[in-house]
């Protein structure tokens, strides 16, 4: 009915959430640009940072530079990106396991096709130009020319 | 480089939707984009809705019969807002009150300023102070509030 009108209508919560200390200084690192990891009781190390052991509970609080490359663990390809994902264009979530850590943080990796993306492959960072001390302050990860 | 901690990050949370309000609602705005005010009459109990919304919630029937109303009202309720909300530069305090149109039977809500807000009475007469006519669109915002019909004491 072309007589009824129509309007874009955005509903949105401008939440601010506070990150503490652990997560502070793993984003200022970021801003920084540099990735820091902490060292679990068992030698781990976790990246992004926890402020507890994830067995024991304990504080901690042993930093431990990684990076800025990475290995793949594990990918998914978005082939329609949304409005407010990393890159406009086609791109791969990935779990990426920074050299030096042990767990695996997710990002965003810049490759032109799936058949770019296989699990183990190697990845470098690209940072941001501006960065405020965010996870976005990483603009994606790339794959390493082989 | 900032040397600042980092001690929070933003993580806006936004829903998108396409909000259409419907034949009745349209035609409202559209008048109200000319400058003119439309409630709808229901032909079983005669009273007349402001927006319309195409049928009377009372008697379950359409309401077609189109009436216009005037711009001037009165105050049934209201509130004196003193938190201000992101994105709108508004005086502080200022006051939202339900307002029932001469010739309406329902209300609708909208700013009442040009009077201090502990001025504000239940009762109170008001008339729309309408934004300048370039700057009118399909909405009830080409209202920019109402103030007292007369000053008051």
């Amino acid at each position: 009915m072309s007589d009824v009108l129509s309007a874009p209508h955005r509903l949105e919560y401008p939440y601010r959430r506070s990150v503490g200390p652990v997560l502070g200084r793993f984003l200022a690192g970021l801003r920084d640009g540099r990735f820091e990891g902490i060292r679990a009781r068992d030698g781990r190390v976790i990246v992004p940072p926890q402020e507890h052991d994830p067995v024991t509970a304990e504080p901690l609080d042993e930093w431990v530079p990684v990076g800025p490359g990475g290995v793949v663990v594990s990918w998914a390809w978005i082939a329609d990106p949304l409005s407010n994902q990393p890159l406009d264009r086609p791109f791969a979530w990935a779990l990426v396991r920074l050299d030096g850590a042990d767990t695996a943080l997710l990002h965003a990796v810049d490759a032109v096709h799936p058949d770019a993306m296989r699990t183990g492959m190697r990845v470098a960072v690209r940072w941001r130009g501006e960065r405020v001390g965010d996870i976005r302050d990483v603009e994606c990860f790339v794959p390493e020319p082989a | 480089m900032s040397d600042e901690p980092v001690r929070s990050i933003r993580t806006p949370v936004a829903l998108d939707y396409r909000y259409t309000p419907g034949l009745a609602a349209s035609r409202f705005l559209r008048a109200v984009a000319d400058g003119r005010l439309i409630g709808q009459r229901c032909p079983a109990c005669g009273r007349v809705y402001i927006p319309p919304r195409g049928s009377c919630p009372t008697d379950g029937v359409p309401t077609e019969e189109e009436v216009e109303l005037a711009d001037t009202g009165v105050i049934t309720t209201f509130c004196v807002v003193n938190v201000p909300f992101a994105g709108h530069a508004i005086e502080m305090p200022y006051v939202a009150a339900s307002i029932v149109l001469d010739g309406a039977d329902i209300s609708f809500q909208h700013l009442v300023q040009g009077v201090p807000a502990d001025r504000v009475r239940i009762g109170m007469r008001v008339r729309a102070v309408w934004r300048p006519r370039e700057e009118w669109g399909p909405t009830l915002e080409n209202i920019r509030h109402f103030e007292p019909v007369e000053a008051q004491p």
